[in-house]
């Protein structure tokens, strides 16, 4: 049986790397659908993505953020009945050389859910400011606590999901920080995570959507969040 | 006498007060510019002051069972509890529109590059027409 696989990019003005990432997925695996999402940019992003005639592009009409925008791939993935949809951001930090390390768990039904890590093994690449691993470490200790599995990268957006959790995600992602919460909330609902070590490249242009004030913001409002969906009741799967 | 005046001017006002509040919350019903389901906790409590102001002793016994020695004070207790409640009820439809609004922008999306495709199909052989509207 071949699976049906969907890479899911989400992208705010990423007019600079979004040609650049759909040729990196296609030329690493051909078989693989790319979605980009354009949330919203003010720049050729959407253009530029739908002219490489190489992928999918939703354009948003109003800017939802990563979290809903990634959930609005995993609608499509489920309408179109995907088995394996794995996330690859716009801005060409994720490695398309490592998607086949990212999908293979899946792939072997060794996991529901793999993420991929900066911080699982000793390794070179980009492992963000001391600042924000002090932050991750948090989110570390946080989550292996609540879902008792040692998870390290709990910001990583590299990720891949089986359909079920494509199914599970359609319907709860979380809304505008949604990495740790994810965790937490695809952890307490029974499926299986892993994680897989990766490198990432630090963004050639822009900057992280969090700097400054908002990062006190966002430990904040990603702490709330994590605990008080801690305290949520588990959601029936069917 | 000037002090018995005094006290029953504050009352009139009063009175009047939540009259022309309740007043003007049934007329912008009326006017379709507040949806009944948000004005009912305007309306409550509208109707709370009213009460309070008819009855004045009503502060007295409120204050009483609630142990504030300030009878006074009381109105601020409620007054708070007002403000609160109609806040946090805020917030909930707030929270309400932006989930509601994710979903019609996701769904938006996804139907805008469903019609897109099929467009595209339907007329093979004008590509470029489905790339001016992107």
């Amino acid at each position: 049986m071949v699976m049906k696989i969907l890479a899911i990019v989400p992208s705010f003005n990423e007019a600079e790397s979004i040609t650049h990432v759909i040729e990196a997925i296609k030329g690493e695996n051909p078989l693989i659908d790319i979605l980009v999402v354009n949330d919203c940019s003010n720049d050729e992003t959407g253009a530029l993505a739908d002219s490489t005639g190489q992928a999918s592009v939703v354009n948003l009409i109003g800017n939802l953020g990563i979290g809903g925008a990634v959930q609005t791939g995993f609608k499509y993935a489920v309408r179109k009945g995907y088995d394996i949809a794995f996330q690859f951001d716009g801005d060409g930090q994720h490695l398309a050389s490592e998607i086949k390390i990212l999908l293979d768990p899946i792939l072997h039904n060794e996991a529901d859910v793999v993420i991929g890590s900066r911080f699982c093994e000793k390794q070179n690449g980009f492992r963000s400011t001391p600042l924000r691993r002090r932050g991750i470490k948090v989110f570390e200790i946080l989550n292996s606590l609540l879902i008792k599995q040692r998870i390290t990268d709990n910001t990583s957006g590299f990720r891949a999901y089986c359909k079920k959790a494509i199914h599970f995600l359609a319907e709860n992602y979380p809304d505008d920080y949604p990495e740790p919460e994810a965790v937490l909330l695809l952890g307490k609902n029974g499926f299986r995570l892993k994680e897989v070590p990766v490198c990432m490249q630090e963004r050639k242009r822009g900057d992280s959507s969090i700097t400054g004030i908002k990062s006190g913001y966002y430990m904040i409002k990603v702490l709330l969040a994590v605990l008080v969906n801690a305290m949520r009741p588990r959601i029936a799967k069917d | 006498m000037l002090k018995s005046l005094d006290i029953n001017i504050i009352q009139y006002v009063s009175i009047l007060g939540s009259v022309v509040f309740i007043g003007l919350i049934i007329m912008l019903i009326r006017n379709k510019r507040i949806k009944e389901e948000f004005a009912i906790l305007w309306l409550f409590f509208g109707g709370v002051f009213l009460f309070l102001s008819v009855w004045r002793g009503s502060l007295e016994v409120i204050a009483r069972i609630l142990g504030i020695a300030y009878a006074p004070a009381a109105i601020f207790l409620i007054l708070i509890i007002a403000i609160i409640s109609i806040l946090i009820h805020l917030s909930l439809i707030t929270s309400r529109l932006t989930d509601q609004t994710k979903v019609m922008i996701q769904e938006l999306g996804l139907l805008k590059m469903e019609m897109d495709t099929m467009k595209k199909k339907s007329r093979p052989d004008r590509p470029e027409d489905s790339h001016t509207e992107g």
